[in-house]
């Protein structure tokens, strides 16, 4: 039962083992491991929040197609790159990159750190600062109303 | 007191953000070719593969280029207004056939009318990736030195063509010497 059920289970992540190219690129490590690391920096412009190496796309196939050509030809990384932005923009690769128009987008982790940081310290030297009022002292008339 | 609206100020932005970006474009991408020089394609002709269609051949007048596909839904939804551009005469269209197979492409131009100048045929999408195509149906307009002016994403409609399009050609058209 437990067997079946697992196998039941597994069924549901077929999908993951279906891979994209059943084949490598490359019959070398050394090309076929920066074929796959640039494939992962390319984004599908089809499905838009996929990279190439995970995008079924038909564009996708054919810009994976043009990187393995590149990597073929001799290309350096960083021209295969240029040949993606060239044509496409930015938006092709995966990770922005840092310019003026992305260093609110970079910083923003930084600076929202920074500014939650002081706000907090502010917080907590003022509580520190504040008289412990726990037990606020009672008046004469209010001892008197307790003890009767 | 104040102190207490500096979160409703900060999450009014935050509404004010959110619905801006909601009615912003976020499917058109912008292009890296406008204002550049069309990349260049030499392919087989769409009608007849033993001609050859260039980029070549336009060199010296202005140019629309439509990429279009016969799987291509948007590109179904544009034919008419294509048709009804081509008519007007007012600049040669100029097909490329993206991703697609002949006889597909061959049969729609044959059932839905023609507007095309030339069609060049791009069967692996080489020429589709030189021009940043992402979505078919997409339509450029090139002017006479070879530098593209505009591109529009989506199927094309007679408001679009008029507002985008023929302002532009009209501006190139009185530029030119």
């Amino acid at each position: 039962m437990t067997r079946l059920l697992l196998a039941l289970l597994l069924t549901l992540f077929i999908q993951f083992a279906n891979a994209i190219d059943s084949a490598p690129a490359f019959p070398d490590a050394a090309r076929q491991e920066r074929y796959e690391l640039l494939i992962r920096q390319l984004r599908c412009l089809q499905c838009r929040s996929e990279t190439i190496a995970d995008s079924n796309a038909t564009l996708a196939a054919d810009l994976r197609r043009q990187v393995r050509e590149s990597i073929a030809a001799g290309r350096t990384d960083e021209e295969i790159l240029k040949f993606m932005t060239d044509r496409y923009g930015d938006y092709v690769l995966y990770t922005p990159p840092v310019k003026p128009v992305t260093w609110l987008l970079w910083g923003a982790p930084v600076l929202l750190i920074v500014i939650g940081g002081v706000w907090a310290g502010i917080v907590i030297v003022r509580r520190s600062r504040m008289p412990d009022n726990d037990s606020p002292d009672l008046t004469a008339d209010e001892i008197d109303q307790g003890a009767s | 007191m104040w102190r207490y609206l500096i979160p409703v100020g900060l999450f009014a932005a935050l509404v004010g953000f959110f619905f801006v970006s909601l009615h912003r474009d976020k499917e058109t991408l912008p292009s890296p070719l406008i204002g550049k020089v069309a990349p260049a394609f030499q392919l087989s002709s769409l009608e007849d593969p033993a001609k050859q269609v260039g980029t070549g051949d336009f060199t010296g007048r202005p140019y629309v280029l439509n990429i279009w596909g016969s799987w291509c839904v948007g590109c179904r939804e544009e034919h008419e207004v294509l048709l009804e551009i081509a008519k007007r005469n007012e600049i040669p269209l100029v097909g490329l056939n993206w991703k697609d197979e002949r006889d597909a492409a061959q049969r729609w131009l044959r059932q839905l009318g023609n507007p095309y100048t030339e069609t060049a045929f791009d069967p692996e999408g080489r020429a589709g990736i030189d021009w940043g195509a992402y979505g078919a149906p997409e339509t450029f307009l090139v002017d006479a030195n070879g530098t593209i002016l505009h591109k529009h994403v989506a199927p094309m409609t007679i408001e679009i063509w008029e507002q985008e399009f023929l302002p532009r050609i009209r501006q190139a058209g009185a530029a030119r010497p």
